[in-house]
């Protein structure tokens, strides 16, 4: 009996070894980061090119961007990787990342039932917001807000705001339904209530070609729908227990011309179109001036 | 933040009676009958007991999602399902701990009953009032599993704002927020809450 237990005991103890080895390894490198940015599969793709050219190893910490941030200032994570221009000012301001780098770019688009019962698509969106607003108004159209502060929730805010809404008077709205949920759920909240929302361009084809959504993207580009990426490593001097050389080594490779075409290639196998543009690149070499300058102005870079 | 605590109390009470509601009939046949497979049967409830929240989440979206089997009901996302969602998952804590409860019952109980000309409905009913100390740990037991539940809240009720935000998910939107103060608030709030109640209940069952 005692044998047997024992044996029992070890056989328990060689199960959990994986566990226990990578327990005590540590996470490697670790970069806080947005839901939206991580579920697309574009990071664990960049993490592998980088493991395979003798980079190391890469962990990422997918949580709201609010969390993001504060995990950052807590000293959680050596790199930020998220899209909200007006706190990465601020979180620069205050001395807590030691640069700030647009690594990629795509565009929100603007989804919502096949019938489009408010009769937004190829409208331009703020007019297609205006339109939704209207239709709500009488019953024919219901808008699902992702209500989590996320990068993808304060561009719809800002949306709102220069359509001429106040977001704090429609959250008051019967129509306008708030999830306080990540890109994926809110989707299919949408779906399911048949309504309109804001969503980034590869967590809504991940949800679309699973047929997990009954929706359709009605209005895509413009400056307005512009979603830019930012890197920003965590200052070590102003936190501490950061590797900030990891940090730097891992931004370097994002901007390098093997990171950039890795990320301007993603998703074209699986979904027949890239889910993001290289915009490192097409800053550095102004290929595109349009999209540069509309890259400048959404990113805040000047001023 | 008032509405949401009384969300989470109306939303998983009514889930915790709805559960002992079907579960207590169980309970009393699986506790209290001898027959092929009653061991089998409490071992596939005790299993359950360990089923990941976000499972039976799973399970029941696809069916109540409008391309599921039940999507002409319309209830995912709404409180209803999320009702139906910690009813089925609190189910196999009643039914184990209302089992226990009435095995440990001295059986001699039930045949003085029955001497005594009682049914065997009635039989069954005086072993239960013998057992009801076990028999309200079961349902408090229960109803602490559904209230402080994220899975189930998340994936049937969508956290919509005033209407199926409990205080889980209030707790996990806050965190991602960032919003840490908040959050902590929310979980003392909820730890308070369940706290007074097992006392309420202790207290009522020592006199």
């Amino acid at each position: 009996m005692r044998v047997r237990s024992l044996l029992l005991l070890s056989l328990l103890l060689v199960l959990l070894l994986p566990a226990l080895h990578s327990a005590l390894r540590g996470p490697g490198l670790r970069v806080a980061t947005t839901t939206s940015l991580y579920d697309t599969g574009l990071l664990e793709e960049l993490a592998r090119v980088y493991r395979e050219g003798g980079g190391g190893r890469v962990a990422f910490l997918p949580v709201g961007t609010g969390q993001a941030f504060l995990q950052a200032r807590r000293g959680e994570a050596d790199l930020l990787l998220v899209h909200a221009p007006a706190q990465e000012v601020e979180f620069m301001r205050e001395g807590w990342g030691e640069n700030r780098s647009v690594v990629a770019c795509n565009f929100f688009v603007l989804v919502g039932p096949p019938q489009d019962p408010a009769g937004v698509e190829n409208h331009p969106p703020l007019q297609a917001l205006s339109r939704i607003a209207g239709a709500a108004g009488e019953g024919r159209a219901r808008w699902v807000s992702r209500g989590d502060l996320s990068g993808t929730h304060l561009r719809e805010r800002e949306l709102w705001e220069e359509a001429g809404y106040d977001p704090e008077n429609l959250r008051k709205e019967g129509w306008y339904l708030e999830t306080g949920a990540g890109m994926g759920q809110t989707l299919l909240v949408a779906s399911e209530k048949g309504a309109y929302t804001l969503s980034d361009l590869g967590t809504f084809l991940t949800y679309l070609r699973k047929g997990l959504v009954n929706l359709k993207v009605l209005v895509r580009g413009g400056k307005e729908l512009l979603n830019v990426y930012s890197a920003i490593p965590v200052n070590p001097e102003r936190v501490r227990g950061v590797d900030g050389e990891g940090a730097r080594r891992f931004l370097e490779f994002l901007l390098s011309e093997e990171g950039q075409r890795t990320i301007g290639e993603f998703g074209v196998g699986r979904y027949g179109e890239p889910l993001f543009l290289p915009a490192a690149r097409i800053l550095g070499e102004n290929s595109d001036p349009q999209l540069a300058s509309w890259i400048r102005e959404v990113a805040l870079l000047e001023g | 933040m008032l509405d949401i605590v009384l969300r989470s109390l109306w939303i998983s009470g009514t889930a915790t009676l709805l559960a002992t509601a079907w579960g207590l009939p169980l309970a009393l046949l699986l506790g209290l009958r001898e027959f092929r497979g009653r061991r089998a049967l409490l071992s596939l409830f005790h299993t359950l007991m360990g089923l990941p929240t976000v499972t039976l989440g799973l399970l029941l979206f696809l069916l109540l999602s409008s391309r599921g089997p039940l999507g002409p009901l319309h209830l995912l996302y709404t409180p209803w399902a999320m009702i139906l969602g910690q009813a089925l998952l609190v189910t196999p804590i009643v039914v184990t701990f209302l089992c226990e409860a009435l095995e440990r019952v001295d059986p001699a109980l039930r045949d003085l009953a029955r001497t005594l000309g009682a049914s065997e409905r009635q039989a069954s009913l005086a072993v239960l009032g013998e057992a009801r100390r076990g028999a309200v740990l079961a349902v408090l037991a229960s109803f602490n599993r559904a209230v402080s539940e994220l899975g189930v809240a998340m994936m049937l009720g969508g956290n919509l704002h005033g209407y199926t935000r409990v205080m889980t998910t209030a707790i996990a939107l806050e965190t991602a927020r960032g919003e840490i103060l908040l959050s902590l608030q929310l979980a003392a709030v909820l730890l308070a809450l369940v706290f007074s109640l097992n006392l309420a209940v202790n207290l009522l069952g020592r006199r």
